[in-house]
């Protein structure tokens, strides 16, 4: 394994009384797919938000060893930490290039420029509607345009939650496979996913979380084999 | 009642309608940015137009008082929160900004006030005392409620102003003052008489909506001011502070505030509380718009200010209900028609 | 010390502080005007902290009731104690026209409105010839009892802090009543509030017209007290000081009402000599202070002064449940708690049909001509992927969302384009996925919410504590349903100290209050434990075999597949399978919607 670009010990967030996550910890490996599977209200997502900065958070968080802890969600951004959200959290209103060059607000002008052509490379379709408003896009071109805004930004560490969300089969072939090119550009993966099965096959190692706790890890190959992950979250329940 | 009266009326309509339209873009910019409605945005206006005649008079503006109490409060307030980090160069330099900056104006101004420089460097001194206490009030009053639900913001930004006219009582005294004309221009028009200052106001205001257009649709920091507006997530997300947002919303409602306040002084008397009352009238356009829109903001300030030289005509005891009370069937009618469904989360 | 005993102490407090001897007169008349804003103030709490509805525009319902008397008595020479009830007419009219129109706004647009008219009233006051002008109507004749002239502020005194004490128990009377929960309701959504059948837009306007009686009251008060009347103290900064009042002292509480408009009433009063010294002016420069004060609160202490003080005071005593309640309890328990439906189980006319329903959002078609059944005693899942349209269906068949086209029949009754309230009424309840329980209201009160169509009792009744009898049957019928879903323990704890699970289950008990024939639940196994997801499904089964239909919509497989009789499949809005568990777990199409592997 090589050296964690992130690292999270004992994190745990609540809202209220509720506790989302207990205690977690985790680590992404530098250039590898990392993915965190569980049920829906399992605590994914409210786990990301923390490692992000978005949600206060007990447990240490470090990146690029560094302590997170006094940095906000804005400067883990500048420090090239990248969280493409379930929601996608576009800027609706605007347009496709408006979303992208906003995607570069951290980074310098020169540099921008060229990372959104990237990006265009990389998602041709984002090019023919450079000028449509984000708003009126479809379902998996706004997935697209959520992370070519993120990659304008250049991250070292991409969080993707749900990337596959609502999205037709077809389109979700395309996504996964966009994905795995990404980590093969040096680009480290944070991938959280419901459709499990997928996000197995591309992940190097992956995290089972249930119940705001990790309760199984391992190389995703291994898990793969899991009699009991195959029962719980690679298959339709062990009705099948 | 003859056409040249109403010609007249729609003159004196749009004149103050272009004031009116001035500040309800402001509004609408502060609270699509922050989601503050700034009910004391009209005390921009007073405190822009009785820093002007003060100067004019070669008296000393109280407005440097009033700049130097937000940026001693403001200092201290973010160094208590920890929001300055406690380091000896981030500390001098909010000291640099938020109280050496403005000792060094009240300095400035104690030496050139009496001298009377004439309009351009009683302009240029009036925004450099008064633009700044924007950010300032950002940073005191609302950063640290960024999460709060709009209903807090709003009895916040009421509590703001009721301190702000408060401390424009006490600084510039309970009379009021009026400007002289920046041009003596003036020249009739069929059966209208127009003035180089009436002319001045529309001319600034084309001028502002145009650098204000271009601001958003070219800059990159009004693209993230937009950005912020439609998903403060999504701003959060690609790395765009928020307070950096905030602070520079509020720095531009200041601007747009104080520059109508140096618009109307030579047409209005203007005391510690007429920017209040003119504020609200933006206010009333802002909310036509929905609280959404600049270019109907515009046409609503427009529409306000012709309605209130109509009702002025006819009744100018109840000039002013008649204006407050335009938007209680324009609200209603949003309220019935919007959509029932509360938002999740 | 308990809480009782503490209030005693106060009331015998303001009953002495008069008769004190060394006590300034001005003392007494600065008391008498903490009590004529504490009325104000103590409607503002029912409006704005029970109810969610800011207003600035209260002093100009005192400015209706200090009006109206002073014209009366003034002009027309009538009795002071005559003008009393037309005056509060005359405000309680006011506020309703004003209600009517206002109340409608939602968010953040009402207190804009009350803004509005606060002004505007304002100038109508002060342009009104007959009502004085600017300068107000003087003259007004003091109050007199019999010989007793109120004349004397000791006098007046003792009057208005009797008002001001009756009007805090008919006060929290009323909030501990059927209407009063409605209110509460209020601020958690009106959704939810619908959902059991309140009225929300009444409800809001009897909050509404309520505090402005209050206010009427208070400025009836005022203008015999003060004995003239002028438009400055209905303004908008007084309305401003009455909000400043209320959140002073918490804005959810009665007796943070009263403690607010003292503080805000002395404060005034000692800047008033102060502050004039140091600016060598005269002027209202106590607004500085109150800007501040008001800025300063909503960043430290949002609970204003009480929640300062309240953890100090010794805990509110438990009511023990009385013989009365638990005597109907068991009387209800015996009685069959949902009408069973006219035919056996085996009767294939469905209870409720979404026929071909369609829902468009701005071009999107949310759900897209879905039609299925729910027959009486079946439990009937509603699956499918994350934003496939289960939730919208699930608002079409409640009539939260208007349908686009199609219909929906209940009971053989057409329920379509009803409001929600109405198809409650009719018996279908509902939960939330994200749970929306009260969180600072008992277990036992949110649970009492679902009985709100069961009770009669309207605001009379419960201020003069007449619907008790009403309400222990209410109470002691929320009681049971409680103990049938396993939760009477918790009947007495605040529920937003429930974990989700039992969040989830209360939300079940309340639902079942509304005694409803076809029970809806939105992902109720959501973020549950095994444990507690194996007690919920046997808990619906045992309501099942209690004559209830279920609907319900879920993510969890396992959970569905064990329970349900019958399965209906959604995916991008569209239905793509229906039929037996055993059915759906083999359909082509429904594996393709879950797994779409990526080979």
């Amino acid at each position: 394994m090589t050296t964690p670009i992130l690292t999270a010990e004992d994190v745990s967030v609540a809202y209220g009384k509720v506790e989302a996550v207990r205690g977690v910890s985790l680590a992404i490996p530098q250039g590898q797919i990392v993915t965190l599977i569980g049920a829906n209200g399992a605590g994914k997502t409210s786990l990301l938000n923390a490692l992000m900065g978005l949600l206060p958070s007990a447990g240490r968080v470090s990146f690029r060893d560094e302590a997170m802890a006094s940095v906000v969600a804005e400067e883990r951004v500048a420090r090239g930490l990248s969280l493409v959200s379930e929601r996608r959290d576009l800027f609706a209103t605007m347009t496709v290039e408006d979303n992208l060059e906003l995607g570069g607000f951290r980074t310098a002008a020169s540099a921008r420029a060229a990372a959104m052509e990237d990006v265009f490379a990389r998602f041709p379709r984002l090019r023919e509607r450079r000028r449509q408003v984000a708003g009126t896009l479809s379902g998996g071109e706004r997935q697209m345009l959520a992370m070519g805004r993120a990659l304008v930004g250049r991250p070292r560490l991409l969080m993707l939650d749900e990337p596959s969300l609502g999205l037709a089969p077809r389109i979700v072939r395309d996504i996964f496979h966009i994905i795995k090119a990404l980590m093969q550009t040096g680009v480290s993966i944070l991938l959280v996913e419901q459709n499990a099965r997928a996000a197995m096959q591309i992940a190097d190692y992956a995290y089972v979380m249930e119940l705001g706790e990790i309760t199984v890890h391992g190389p995703a190959a291994e898990l793969a084999r899991d009699p009991k992950i195959i029962e719980s979250y690679l298959g339709l329940g062990h009705h099948r | 009642m003859s056409s040249s009266i109403a010609l007249l009326l729609v003159q004196d309509g749009i004149i103050n309608g272009a004031i009116y339209a001035l500040l309800a873009v402001a509004l609408v910019l502060v609270f699509a940015v922050t989601r503050v409605i700034f009910i004391p945005q009209g005390e921009f206006v007073t405190f822009g137009a009785l820093t002007l005649t003060a100067l004019e008079a070669g008296r000393f503006p109280a407005s440097v008082w009033l700049l130097l109490c937000l940026g001693v409060t403001a200092f201290v307030l973010d160094l208590a929160r920890g929001r300055t980090k406690r380091a000896l160069i981030p500390i001098a330099r909010r000291f640099a900004w938020d109280i050496a900056a403005p000792l060094a104006l009240l300095v400035l101004a104690l030496v050139l006030a009496p001298m009377k420089l004439g309009l351009a460097f009683n302009i240029a001194m009036t925004l450099a005392l008064v633009v700044p206490m924007g950010p300032l009030i950002y940073r005191i009053a609302f950063e640290a409620l960024a999460e709060a639900s709009v209903l807090t913001l709003l009895i916040t930004a009421v509590g703001v102003h009721l301190a702000m006219t408060g401390l424009g009582l006490a600084f510039f005294g309970p009379e009021g003052f009026r400007a002289g004309s920046f041009t003596s221009l003036s020249f009739a028009l069929g059966p209208l008489f127009v003035t180089g200052q009436s002319l001045l106001v529309l001319a600034v205001a084309a001028i502002l909506m145009l650098a204000l257009s271009i601001f958003f649709g070219r800059s990159l920091i009004g693209k993230a001011l937009i950005a912020s507006a439609v998903s403060r997530r999504g701003a959060r997300l690609v790395g765009i502070p928020e307070a950096l947002s905030g602070k520079v919303a509020f720095l531009m409602a200041a601007l747009i505030g104080t520059l109508s306040g140096l618009l109307i002084a030579p047409m209005v008397t203007i005391a510690y509380d007429t920017g209040f009352l003119i504020g609200l009238k933006g206010f009333v356009a802002a909310i036509l718009a929905g609280l959404a829109s600049y270019p109907f903001s515009v046409l609503a300030a427009i529409f306000v200010g012709i309605l209130e030289s109509f009702a002025a005509f006819y009744s100018s005891e109840f000039k002013d209900v008649v204006v407050f009370m335009v938007i209680i069937p324009f609200l209603l009618w949003r309220s019935l028609s919007g959509t029932h469904v509360e938002e999740e989360e | 010390m308990s809480r009782r005993s503490a209030a005693l102490a106060l009331i015998v407090l303001i009953a002495v502080v008069p008769v004190l001897p060394g006590v300034p007169a001005f003392w007494i008349s600065l008391a008498n005007y903490i009590g004529l804003a504490a009325l104000v103030a103590l409607g503002l709490v029912l409006l704005t902290g029970v109810g969610g509805m800011t207003s600035f525009g209260q002093a100009a319902f005192v400015g209706f009731g200090a009006y109206t008397t002073a014209v009366l008595t003034t002009a027309l020479a009538w009795s002071p104690w005559l003008a009393l009830p037309v005056a509060l007419l005359v405000t309680a009219l006011a506020a309703l026209i004003i209600g009517l129109v206002t109340l409608r706004l939602s968010g953040h647009y009402l207190p804009l409105g009350t803004i509005a008219w606060g002004i505007a009233i304002y100038y109508v006051f002060g342009n009104m010839k007959t009502l004085g002008g600017y300068d107000g109507i003087p003259g007004i004749p003091a109050l007199s009892i019999g010989p007793w002239s109120l004349l004397d502020q000791r006098v007046s005194y003792y009057l208005i802090w009797l008002i001001v004490l009756g009007a805090m128990v008919l006060t929290a009377n009323l909030l501990d009543s059927r209407i009063g929960r409605a209110i509460r309701a209020l601020r958690s959504g009106a959704q939810a509030a619908e959902s059991f059948g309140v009225d929300t837009a009444r409800t809001k306007l009897i909050a509404f017209v309520y505090a402005a009686v209050l206010a009427g009251l208070s400025g009836w008060l005022y203008a015999h007290v003060q004995r003239a009347v002028s438009p400055s103290s209905f303004g908008l900064n007084a309305g401003i000081e009455y909000l400043l009042m209320a959140v002073t002292g918490g804005v959810g509480n009665l007796i943070g009402a009263v403690i607010g408009a003292a503080v805000v009433t002395i404060l005034k009063d000692q800047l008033q000599n102060l502050l004039p010294l140091l600016f060598r002016g005269t002027g209202n420069y106590e607004t500085i202070v109150f800007g501040i004060l008001l800025v300063a609160l909503l960043q430290i202490a949002r609970g204003g002064i009480w929640s300062l003080i309240e953890p100090y005071l010794p805990a509110r005593a438990r009511p023990a449940p009385d013989v009365l309640a638990s005597a109907t309890a068991t009387e209800a328990a015996s009685v069959p708690l949902a009408p069973v439906a006219a035919g056996s189980r085996q009767d294939t006319a469905p209870l409720l049909s979404a026929d071909v329903i369609r829902k468009v959002f701005g071009g999107l078609v949310a759900v897209n001509d879905v039609s299925f059944d729910v027959r009486p005693g079946e439990i009937v899942g509603l699956i499918g992927p994350n934003g496939a349209g289960k939730s919208t269906t699930f608002n079409l068949l409640t009539g939260v969302t208007h349908l686009t086209a199609g219909g929906v029949r209940f009971a053989g009754e057409g329920v379509e384009g009803l409001p929600s309230r109405a198809v409650a009424r009719r018996g279908i309840a509902r939960t939330f996925q994200h749970v929306k329980l009260i969180p600072d209201m008992s277990v036992l009160d949110n649970v009492v919410l679902g009985s709100h169509i069961h009770g009669k009792a309207g605001v009379v009744s419960a201020m003069l504590r007449l619907d008790r009898a009403e309400e222990a049957r209410l109470l002691g019928d929320a009681r049971e349903q409680l103990k049938r879903v396993g939760m009477a323990d918790a009947a007495d704890k605040p529920a937003g100290s429930l974990a989700l699970g039992q969040s989830r289950v209360v939300e079940i008990a309340r639902a079942l209050c509304l005694r409803p024939r076809l029970l809806m639940l939105d992902e109720p196994a959501a973020g549950l434990r095994h444990l507690e997801k194996q007690n919920l499904a046997e808990l619906l089964r045992r309501l099942k075999a209690g004559g209830i239909s279920i609907l319900l919509v879920e993510h969890d497989m396992d959970f569905v597949m064990g329970l349900t009789d019958h399965i209906v499949v959604l995916d991008f809005g569209t239905k793509i399978a229906e039929g037996s568990p055993a059915e759906i777990q083999v359909d082509p199409a429904v594996l393709e919607a879950y797994l779409g592997g990526i080979e």
